[in-house]
């Protein structure tokens, strides 16, 4: 397609170098399109953390707050809940939290910061839907575990600490928000110690 | 219709009337937005003196610490006085309708304030306040007559007391207000009093328009790069055209 | 585009040729299905354009360039703006303020507005100098002429979007020009605002047609003006054909590159040059040097001392309160000058639609033969100088608060706007003019 008589080394350098720093431009002048994509002012500041008071939670009750639109538990576990959890670890997928589903301060078989106190995101790690918690009656789906949280969608099934059984859609244990206990009955979620 | 209100004012007080048009030239606010410390002070005041009665809607408080150089934990100890959450509006709890029947107008929203005045504006009236008696709150503005609000910052500045100029206008002589001078009753001197103005003035330019700094970063950059490509753009366009000429 | 086949030309190894067998595989097999490569060569690698363009011809791809950041600009601006009368306003504040680089969409959008008119009016200019519009361009020109009003209407219709008082009120004073129409002006008002007064249901029926419907006139008549521009060649600086009967081109005068057939098997071809690469480098050059004026502006001063972005208008919109005065963006100011010039209200209105009317009726106003303002008189030359210095006086008492001074300017100027075509017509028919050259100059 050549309708240019002359052809050179200097013609061959300027189209390419003009042609590099146009594309540089056109890539430049594409992050603030993209760049406006992210959540904006008013989305962080209705997704900044989440003040829970669980003064007045009972052990085997679930609380559930929103934070950044999504459903999260504040659950008072009972010793009988915490013993249950050491019976069954042979039939979880992970049952040591390897996958990176929580902070470091939560990776213990508790799966939380404080034994009795379970904070998790209530959305199931297979498609979206939020699991029901079955205070007592999940010996039907867990033959021995009297406690845990069973997805009405597809029927995957998690233990009191969020951690999936094998043979259910769901791949991974339920997602830990950062949380940081500011005294001894409030919760902030949303936000980890040290990190703003 | 403001000069026959005027007229008539004349007529009921003759004793201390001036027709005062905004015929005062601005005074130059001479703001600097990088002057972080400049801008915190503006936003303390406006926070003490200004937020009672007038909001900032679309001005988020912790945008505007992070933007003026104020940690965030100590704007929200020290600048945030009600309940708020520092990502939300500069709001206050005035509503509409009480607003609009003490003052007889609701008082406007500032957010944008620098940007349908000026700065130099917002500066010259903030020095402009006098005391005149026929008025609700006992003061007037050379460069906005009829003001429908009080000196909020009267303790800083102390009261001030109008100078007034025999001028003929349309062949009548008129009194005039050119200028102000306070009865130093204030916790400020002149020269603090002009600075916290121009602080406050700076604050408002730059909620006005908090990109303004980045948007200058940026843009020479741009204008950089874009010499760069015009040069090289020059010299394709002149290797190819040796072909024509 | 242009780097693409830059490449391919300028890069003629070995090596090279082995990957464009692949290239051109790929090529052969959508040539079979769509006309890529005809279309390409035809229009832009073997299109012959005259070889002595100016300045003034880069303002038809900047034209371009504008409006493609127009639409771009104005989709992303989408969205987030929430178009009804209660959160028109607060939107416009949230993409200032809460959107990553919101601020800079926005600027983009609000000083591309004005370039466009910039651009645009510099562009007819040029058609005006070199007779563009002259036998056999007249429906080239009125297919820009068109593309002039719905660029009016869009930018009117945009204007409203932001819920400012400038937009309110400017939206009132120009719907309310059309109740100067006998009979039916007030029903037709009433059922262009769909209310008593400008509402909510006026800022969403002007949302649609500024994002939707006259976005695609735009296109369209975009694509009809460059196919008719196509279709009859370009005019140039020196206002003479490039193309010539067949034949009478002596051999060593025909020009070293290869054009389209379609444009060489029934013309001869003289002075011409290929597109691309020719223009195409120099186009980039343009935009180059007008992106550095433009960016100047985005970035440094987006209101333009308020004749981009007035001040009025970062005030919400209040229908009990007028700002003190009241005047359209800087582009309308020399047509509303023409409008306010006349103590009449449907005159006034008459005045200001026979205004761009005339320029419509250029091709046939103007009964001359030579098109260059290089060739004609000096008559010509005054008139045409005369009309330069009306219209900036024009476009100067719009943006004024009207004076009796202004106004008795503004009517001088309306006679003396009305003149150029008077006068065009008169001594065009018998025009002293001086000869034409046989080939295009430098």
């Amino acid at each position: 397609m050549s309708n240019a008589p002359v052809d050179n080394s200097r013609r061959r350098f300027l189209t390419i170098a003009t042609s590099v720093v146009g594309g540089v431009g056109a890539a430049g002048a594409a992050v603030p399109f993209i760049a406006s994509w992210n959540p904006s002012e008013r989305a962080k500041s209705a997704g900044a953390p989440v003040e829970v008071d669980i003064s007045k939670l009972e052990p085997g009750q679930l609380i559930r707050v929103e934070w950044r639109g999504k459903p999260v538990w504040v659950i008072y576990r009972t010793p009988k809940m915490l013993e249950q959890m050491k019976q069954h670890e042979d039939q979880l997928r992970d049952p040591n939290s390897d996958e990176a589903q929580q902070l470091e301060s939560a990776k213990n078989s508790y799966r939380s910061k404080r034994e009795e106190i379970f904070v998790a995101v209530g959305i199931c790690t297979h498609l979206g839907c939020s699991p029901t918690f079955m205070n007592g009656g999940f010996g039907e789906k867990v033959e021995g575990t009297a406690d845990g949280f069973f997805c009405p969608c597809h029927g995957s099934k998690f233990d009191m600490a969020g951690r999936v059984f094998q043979n259910v859609p769901a791949p991974l244990n339920l997602e830990i928000p950062p949380y940081v206990f500011l005294d001894d009955t409030t919760i902030l979620v949303g936000e980890e110690e040290g990190v703003a | 219709m403001m000069k026959k209100l005027l007229i008539g004012l004349f007529a009921l007080l003759p004793t201390f009337a001036m027709a005062a048009g905004p015929s005062m030239p601005l005074m130059d606010a001479n703001i600097d937005l990088r002057d972080n410390a400049s801008l915190q002070r503006g936003a303390k005041l406006f926070m003490n003196y200004c937020l009672g009665c007038h909001q900032m809607q679309y001005q988020r408080y912790e945008r505007t610490f992070r933007d003026i150089g104020i940690p965030v934990e100590i704007g929200k100890e020290t600048l945030i006085f009600d309940d708020s959450k520092v990502g939300s509006h500069i709001l206050n709890a005035m509503s509409k309708e009480d607003a609009a029947k003490w003052f007889g107008a609701a008082p406007p929203d500032l957010t944008l304030i620098s940007r349908v005045k000026s700065p130099d504006y917002i500066y010259t009236y903030l020095k402009s306040f006098y005391k005149d008696e026929s008025r609700p709150f006992g003061v007037n503005n050379v460069v906005f007559p009829l003001v429908g609000m009080p000196h909020v910052l009267q303790e800083l500045q102390g009261l001030p007391m109008p100078i007034t100029e025999e001028v003929v206008e349309g062949g009548e002589t008129v009194t005039k207000v050119v200028g102000v001078e306070t009865d130093g009753s204030g916790e400020m001197s002149d020269d603090e009093y002009d600075q916290a103005a121009r602080d406050l003035t700076n604050f408002l330019a730059y909620v006005g328009e908090p990109s303004r700094l980045e948007s200058e970063a940026i843009g020479i950059k741009v204008l950089g790069f874009l010499v760069i490509f015009f040069i090289l753009a020059f010299f394709l366009k002149k290797e190819y055209w040796r072909d024509v000429h | 585009m242009t780097s693409k086949y830059e490449e391919q030309t300028t890069m003629g190894d070995n090596t090279e040729a082995k990957s464009g067998g692949v290239v051109s595989s790929v090529v052969n097999w959508i040539d079979d299905r769509i006309p890529m490569t005809r279309v390409w060569n035809m229009h832009i690698a073997q299109y012959p354009a005259p070889k002595n363009f100016n300045f003034w011809y880069l303002f038809g791809s900047l034209a371009i360039l504008v409006l493609v950041n127009q639409i771009v600009t104005g989709i992303w601006l989408t969205m987030n703006f929430v178009p009804s009368a209660e959160g028109a306003f607060a939107s416009v504040e949230y993409i200032m303020r809460d959107v990553e680089y919101g601020w800079l969409l926005r600027y983009l959008h609000s000083t591309g507005a004005s370039a466009f008119f910039v651009v645009v009016y510099l562009h007819m200019f040029r058609g005006m100098i070199y007779g563009s519009y002259q036998k056999p361009r007249e429906l080239l020109w009125l297919f820009g002429m068109l593309i002039f009003l719905a660029l009016m209407a869009e930018a009117f219709m945009g204007y409203l979007l932001p819920w400012g008082q400038m937009s309110f009120w400017g939206a009132q004073v120009i719907i309310s020009l059309f109740g100067a129409i006998p009979v039916i002006g007030e029903d037709l008002t009433q059922w262009i605002r769909g209310d008593y007064v400008i509402s909510g249901a006026t800022l969403n029926r002007f949302f649609a047609l500024h994002v939707i419907a006259l976005p695609l006139v735009l296109v369209i008549l975009v694509f009809l003006h460059i196919v008719a521009l196509h279709e009859v060649g370009s005019n140039n600086p020196d206002g003479i054909e490039i193309k010539r009967k067949k034949g009478s081109v002596a051999e060593e005068d025909k020009p070293k590159f290869k054009f389209h057939e379609y444009y060489t098997n029934k013309k001869d071809v003289v002075d011409a040059i290929p597109f691309h690469p020719y223009y195409t480098v120099k186009d980039v050059l343009g935009v180059a040097g007008f992106l550095i004026l433009f960016c100047w502006v985005v970035f440094f001063m987006p209101e333009m001392n308020g004749f981009f972005l007035e001040a009025p208008n970062f005030e919400a919109a209040n229908p009990l309160k007028t700002p003190e005065h009241i005047f359209p963006v800087w582009y309308f100011t020399p047509f509303y000058a023409i409008l306010r010039a006349i103590p009449d209200k449907l005159a006034g209105v008459v005045a200001m639609g026979a205004s761009i009317v005339m320029l419509a009726l250029l091709p046939w106003l103007d009964r001359g033969k030579v098109r260059s303002i290089r060739y004609r008189s000096i008559w010509h030359k005054l008139n045409i100088a005369q009309f330069v210095v009306t219209f900036l006086i024009l476009g100067w008492a719009g943006a004024t608060p009207q004076t009796v001074f202004s106004t008795i300017l503004s009517q001088i100027c309306t006679v003396t706007y009305f003149m150029f075509f008077v006068l065009l017509y008169v001594y065009s028919k018998n025009e002293v003019t001086k000869p034409l050259p046989t080939r295009l100059t430098k």
